[in-house]
């Protein structure tokens, strides 16, 4: 078949599609952990009590995870309506509702897909909207990942069908034009890299796409490969001819089975249809690739470690050079790439290199994609132009800090990144604004935090991470961020000196400097970021023994006021996991602090018209007696 | 457990369908893992001699990798989330109240074998945090008091099973 043949096969397979009524269920998994399996049981059952024979489609991730379950039924010559939230008890209703009869159900509805100036929300204009743009998320959550038809119908693969008739210097060229930076963090230039491999001597030539996502808080990789495949496998097939290679890989973590399992039936589809395998589309060019499960070692997503890996060995970052591109895998030139930057490249092809330009900023083009979470409103996915704002991201897309809480502080890059404070959300999102505050644009996780988080327990949760993956090849990574963990270990315990400080900030040059991976020198950007910013809150700890935010829980007591207590209700003797709180009824109640977790379920359970428990820091505004019992008790 | 003889054959049968070559060896490994649901000691010498390469060297690059487990799992098995959404909200709380519930720490299995209890870090599903994995059940949004309740019913289950098990020996 032509891609003529095949594209108009799959645009008809669509259009028919469209003519019909079909339901589209989000089971990614975040849809899935968000109870969607259960939501699609449901629709099946209810369809086949009404007796209906309606298509249910699965589909990927919107990107509006804190509406998941997320439900859309589409209707030939009416309104798509979007319905968030979905749990079974409600899957009858709108079966009955909207799917056999005419009540869109809107009530229920997170709001409509066309229209607009009606009643219901219109989607497309919700805040969010006006300041993403999606380009890799354009069919996310709308088409089927497991058919190709779908993502051929939206224009899939036709970038690949206009490369293979063009030189693969004119591609490198397109891409130079386009000003393309690899997505997984440092943004080197996808041309160079692209250059570099195509002019390197020696073959086989490999391409490998690095899905090793180990950030934690960060989901990006996960949803492109479990919502729209294909483009990334387009990308990677491009890459191919660009340098002259003819096996790619995905390496993707064993612990996203979901991902896996979508790639694999991409990659059959694709193989089908001739855009994989010896004569793709007919011609001379071949190019196959095959999956490769990753174990679960964060210094993995390392371009060095990872071949390590994929040859057997433990996931050891080397020194460069040589480059990837002169000694890769089975030390041959390999290109290795993020899933999004390869996901970039059939639009680049398609469109023009001088379009992807036209987005953006001077020094970083296109989008940014981030996942948005911790302490807003809207957990989800997002994709803005660079040079959006901070604040764009986090109050108009994210729909600022939930529960009315005070914004703190945004931690992006994840561990390798920084904490910026709130004086720095007006600075455009960028891969160097970003490098000169002292963060980085990292792969993409935005991690927000409200006044109840600590800033120095979350540079000790980063740095104990780091510990923990460090891969202990380098001294300073294995031995000085065990060093740094200790010393945080000590301020958040109220141990801590004042000399501390300037241990830290050593320790921290010092572990940059003496690590030969990204893992390594990015480590302490966590300290050293909350240092820059949040010296108030290290000097606290250490002179005052006090936790502002009260989270430390050798800082912090919880206590009882007397004359708040409501005596006669006993909510937080019965739920208190330690059995720490006393009073017999009619009695005060009172709180055993050699007992206490610290958990603070007590806080949570007291009814609110008493809100008798509070939480102090430091431990000494205890008031007296009570603390003279807690040193008894010791 | 599965028994030593019939572990041996699963090994023998899953390295069939690998070359000798070293690069197979992080997928032979997650084979095993999969089929015997941890790497028996057994398991990791039968799979060094098979590629030829000592024992030791088998052992650095299982042991270097999150995902191997050298010790089987309980019955249920339970994973406590500790990304940094779940972090920010709590999850030390979480981890702290499944180790006291469960009277085991991390990382270990209960004597009984129905109980085991791991960290993971991120499931990545941070609209639901914290979030606690027990036998394959996300929980989400938990606190200490909640996890004390999930259990329940799973405590429940391997007790109720504990007592047939000694009425069955009895008759």
């Amino acid at each position: 078949m032509t891609f003529e043949e095949i594209s108009n096969k799959a645009k008809s397979e669509w259009e028919a599609l469209q003519r019909g009524s079909y339901i589209l269920i989000g089971t990614a998994t975040c849809g899935r952990a968000a109870g969607a399996l259960d939501v699609v049981d449901a629709f099946k059952k209810g369809l086949t009590r009404q007796g209906l024979d309606v298509l249910i489609i699965q589909v990927g991730c919107m990107g509006l995870c804190y509406a998941e379950p997320l439900v859309t039924i589409s209707k030939p010559g009416s309104l798509r309506v979007v319905y968030s939230n979905v749990t079974p008890e409600i899957v009858p209703r709108l079966v009955e509702g909207y799917v056999a009869g005419d009540d869109p159900c809107l009530e229920l509805a997170l709001g409509t897909l066309e229209g607009g100036g009606g009643e219901a929300v219109y989607i497309p204009e919700l805040p969010r909207f006006e300041y993403e743009l999606r380009l890799i998320l354009r069919c996310c959550g709308y088409s089927n990942p497991e058919n190709i038809n779908h993502y051929i119908a939206n224009g899939g693969y036709s970038g690949l069908e206009k490369a293979l008739k063009i030189s693969p210097e004119k591609i490198i060229g397109e891409l130079k034009k386009s000003g393309l930076r690899g997505r997984g963090g440092a943004g080197f230039p996808a041309h160079l890299k692209w250059e570099l491999c195509r002019k390197a001597g020696g073959t086989p030539k490999y391409v490998i796409c690095n899905a090793d996502e180990g950030d934690p808080g960060a989901f990006m990789d996960r949803v492109v490969l479990e919502s729209d495949p294909h483009q990334v496998i387009e990308g990677m097939i491009i890459a191919g001819y660009a340098i002259g290679a003819e096996q790619g890989y995905i390496y993707v973590r064993a612990e996203y089975p979901l991902a896996i399992e979508r790639i694999q039936i991409a990659l059959k589809q694709a193989r089908k249809l001739g855009f994989l395998g010896d004569n793709i589309l007919g011609g001379d060019f071949g190019f196959h690739i095959e999956i490769a499960a990753g174990a679960g070692a964060f210094v993995s997503g390392e371009a060095t470690a990872l071949v390590a890996a994929m040859e057997g060995r433990r996931s050891e970052p080397r020194p460069r050079p040589p480059r990837l591109s002169e000694a890769g895998l089975w030390n041959k030139p390999t290109l290795l790439n993020n899933v999004k930057t390869f996901a970039f490249v059939p639009l680049i092809i398609e469109r023009g290199g001088n379009w992807f330009a036209s987005i953006g900023t001077e020094g970083s083009k296109g989008t940014a994609m981030f996942t948005l979470a911790g302490k807003v409103a809207n957990v989800g996915l997002a994709e803005v132009p660079m040079g959006t704002t901070l604040s764009k991201l986090v109050y108009d897309i994210g729909g600022g800090i939930a529960k009315d809480k005070e914004f703190k502080a945004v931690q992006i890059g994840g561990p390798s990144g920084g904490c910026l404070p709130e004086s720095l959300l007006n600075i455009p999102i960028d891969y160097d604004s970003l490098r000169e505050a002292g963060s980085m644009m990292g792969s993409g996780g935005m991690i927000v935090m409200d006044e109840n988080n600590c800033m120095v327990d979350a540079a000790r949760f980063f740095i104990d991470f780091s510990t923990k993956e460090s891969c202990g090849k380098c001294t300073m990574c294995r031995l000085g961020t065990l060093q740094m963990l200790r010393i945080l270990e000590d301020i958040t315990a109220g141990r801590g000196g004042i000399d501390d400080i300037a241990l830290l900030l050593a320790l921290a040059e010092d572990v940059k400097a003496g690590s030969l991976c990204g893992l390594g020198q990015t480590a302490p950007n966590p300290v050293l970021t909350t240092m820059r910013y949040f010296r108030d809150e290290y000097e606290a700890h250490i002179l005052e023994k006090r936790c502002p935010a009260r989270v430390c829980p050798e800082l912090t007591v919880y206590y009882i006021l007397p004359d708040k207590c409501d005596r006669a209700c006993e909510h937080c003797i019965l739920t208190c996991p330690t059995k720490a709180i006393k009073g017999d009824k009619g009695e005060v109640k009172i709180i055993d602090q050699v007992k206490c977790s610290k958990c603070g379920t007590c806080l949570e359970v007291c009814p609110p018209e008493y809100n008798a428990v509070v939480k102090l820091s430091p431990v000494s505004l205890l008031p007296a007696s009570k603390l003279s019992e807690r040193k008894a008790g010791k | 457990m599965i028994a030593e003889k019939q572990a041996s054959q699963a090994v023998a049968e899953i390295l069939g369908h690998y070359k000798k070559e070293k690069k197979n060896l992080i997928p032979l490994l997650q084979e095993v893992q999969t089929k015997l649901g941890y790497l028996p000691r057994k398991a990791l010498q039968e799979i060094a001699d098979f590629l030829e390469m000592p024992e030791v060297e088998v052992w650095g690059v299982a042991t270097f990798y999150n995902q191997f487990r050298f010790v089987p799992l309980g019955k249920y098995h339970t994973v406590v989330c500790m990304g940094t959404a779940c972090h920010l909200a709590g999850g030390r709380l979480i981890l702290e109240a499944l180790e006291r519930e469960l009277s085991i720490k991390v990382g270990e299995t209960a004597e009984d074998g129905n109980f085991s209890l791991e960290r993971v870090a991120c499931i990545g599903c941070c609209m639901l945090a914290p979030v606690v994995v027990i036998k394959d059940k996300i929980h989400p949004k938990m606190t200490p008091f909640k996890v004390e309740e999930a259990l329940i019913p799973y405590k429940q289950e391997a007790q109720g099973e504990l007592k047939e098990g000694k009425s069955k020996s009895k008759s």
